[in-house]
């Protein structure tokens, strides 16, 4: 075990490591890649999605069903039947990224929306907002801090599941892991698997971070 | 100002919240909505800025239907408060005012103008405007959800229970404010109350509704009060309706009886009968003194009453009074005279025959705010009782 643990540490932080196309330097910055453009497009698919739920209070069931939906998909099922359907892309990997990002954010989103005071959206109409302004205006402002909250979950759990983009053939720090189990070289395995962890606690921390200093004038109720 | 004609409002559910009502809102007055709850007062308030959309009828403002107009055009021209003040939680209490003016497109700089003009009006500190909501209390809440109705200076104020959710001295004082802003102002106000003591105090006429969405009666307070149109009117006016009609009428009519003052600092004069009242050197009165061998030469504090105070406050205060006699002050507080209990009695009396007199020839014409039907025959002192 102690001898594990020395041969990672090495791995961690030898030089050549971090360079060159196979790097982590490399690897990471593919990862990240991924990570960012799957939970962008959740977004613009999952926000609208909430926003509209929960402006006019219709599909409830479905915003709060698609949470308990997306846990039960398998990731690794989907990416291998989208890649049969459309052969070898990044469209397998993506699909299953966005699946997997898109009810934390329709849920949190419509959540948000949902704690609106509705004395508050009251008010708002009554002083004579549109539907509009009250979204944009009121509704959004007040849901932004759980709104946020969906996207920056989506995005941990979409750091952690980009791995598969190396399950067919593409980069990221999932290269390690699955080149480590082909190899049988165990302090490669380990040392992707703990990258990722420390990607996703950091930008856990990080963004949990950025919204305390954003909702700072907030009260806790 | 505000004309509601045979206006009635069922929900889907079958529940009719307002039936058939036709009731007139005069232009530069408070006209007072209360009744128990699920009366329909509330929905009668919303459905003059169209909040809430009648079933059949028509309520006109300014003359115009207010169906025909744009609902969000409409209530940029009604000032709106309700109860839990209703602020934007995320906007400071400056931006909160300025809501409507800057929907109205007036620009971020003059609106913030006339925001800080407003937190002056409503008695707020120029720091108040840079807090949040949820920094201020719920008094101050109330009066930014004021001035915020106020931003744009609309003709109409409507207000749903404005003050129900503060305690009771909070209450007095945003109470006396909206007088005072009333006299500047002139607004045509619909307000909304189930506290029968509020509407008296406030109102110029009070409408009565009974659950079911029916306009029992509506009339000024002294009118409601001397003669409840039924047993339910009666009933809601509660046990002392006698007196609350006493606080509507001022002490300036009773006669001012000349005291016997004796100055602070200076020797209690002989007991010759009676005690003396104690006054300052600028002729303010402080307190009751009695020389007499029992009385303990420490005066008994007085509270001096104005003509512009109420009988009932002066029956109050002469009950309290070890002489039966209250002080009576002019506006600087400067003493005029003493009057007896019994002359506030006998006037309290005097006032109360004349109010239920009064009114009974002057019943008829307010009869057309009362819709046919509703309530008239039930009531046991109805006609030609009095």
């Amino acid at each position: 075990m102690y001898e594990l643990l020395k041969d990672l540490g090495a791995w961690l932080v030898s030089g050549e490591q971090w360079t060159g196309p196979d790097g982590i330097g490399h690897r990471l910055a593919e990862h990240l890649q991924y990570s960012l453009l799957a939970t962008l497009i959740a977004a613009a698919i999952a926000l609208p999605l909430g926003l509209l739920i929960g402006h006019t209070g219709r599909g409830a069931f479905l915003a709060i069903n698609l949470a308990s939906f997306g846990r039960a998909l398998p990731t690794v099922g989907l990416v291998v039947l989208v890649f049969l359907a459309s052969g070898l892309s990044m469209t397998p990997v993506y699909v299953a990224l966005v699946a997997l990002a898109v009810p934390s954010i329709v849920t949190n989103t419509y959540a948000g929306m949902s704690a609106v005071d509705p004395e508050v959206r009251d008010a708002a109409r009554g002083q004579g907002m549109r539907g509009h302004q009250v979204l944009f205006r009121v509704e959004i402002p007040l849901a932004l801090p759980l709104i946020m909250t969906g996207l920056r979950l989506a995005l941990i759990q979409v750091v952690a599941t980009a791995t598969i983009a190396a399950y067919v053939s593409f980069g990221g720090l999932g290269r390690y892991v699955f080149d480590g189990l082909a190899q049988r070289d165990l302090v490669q395995v380990l040392g992707g698997a703990v990258l990722v962890a420390v990607v996703a606690v950091v930008l856990d921390l990080a963004l949990s971070g950025l919204q305390r200093f954003l909702f700072r004038h907030r009260t806790a109720a | 100002m505000i004309r509601f004609d045979a206006v009635s409002k069922r929900f889907p559910n079958g529940t009719t919240a307002v039936h058939d009502l036709t009731l007139e809102f005069p232009e530069g007055g408070i006209t007072v909505l209360v009744g128990s709850s699920g009366c329909g007062k509330t929905t009668t308030l919303r459905m003059i800025n169209r909040m809430v959309e009648p079933t059949s009828g028509t309520i006109r403002l300014g003359g115009r239907d207010v169906l025909e107009q744009d609902a969000a055009e409409l209530r940029r021209g009604i000032g709106y408060v309700i109860q839990q003040s209703g602020l934007f939680p995320h906007r400071t209490v400056l931006d909160n005012i300025a809501t409507v003016p800057l929907l109205l497109g007036w620009g971020r700089r003059k609106a913030r103008t006339r925001a800080a003009e407003l937190l002056e009006t409503v008695g707020l500190t120029a720091e108040a405007g840079k807090r949040y909501p949820h920094q201020l209390s719920g008094g101050q809440q109330q009066r930014v959800g004021v001035a915020r109705a106020l931003a744009a200076d609309p003709p109409v104020l409507l207000m749903d229970e404005p003050f129900g959710a503060v305690d009771p001295v909070v209450r007095t004082q945003l109470q006396d404010e909206l007088l005072r802003l009333q006299k500047e102002l002139n607004k045509t106000i619909a307000f909304v109350t189930h506290d029968i003591d509020e509407a008296v105090r406030l109102g110029d006429r009070i409408a009565v509704f009974r659950t079911g969405g029916h306009l029992v009666q509506c009339a000024s307070p002294a009118e409601l009060l001397a003669r409840p149109a039924d047993g339910f009117v009666a009933d809601f006016l509660g046990a002392e309706r006698e007196l609350k009609l006493l606080s509507l009428t001022t002490l300036a009519e009773v006669p001012v009886e000349r005291a016997r003052v004796v100055r602070e600092g200076e020797p209690a004069p002989r007991a010759d009968g009676g005690p003396y009242l104690v006054v300052s050197a600028g002729n303010e009165p402080l307190g009751w003194l009695d020389p007499e061998p029992g009385g303990s030469g420490v005066p008994v504090p007085v509270r001096p009453l104005r003509d512009t105070d109420s009988l009932l406050a002066a029956l109050n205060e002469s009950i309290a009074s070890p002489t039966g006699l209250i002080a009576r002050v002019d506006a600087k507080g400067v003493l005029t005279g003493v009057t007896a209990r019994e002359t506030i009695h006998e006037h309290a009396g005097r006032s109360h025959r004349e109010a239920s007199k009064g009114t009974a020839e002057a019943a008829a014409p307010p009869e057309a705010a009362t819709p046919p039907g509703a309530g008239t025959s039930t009531g046991p002192t109805r006609g030609g009782a009095v």
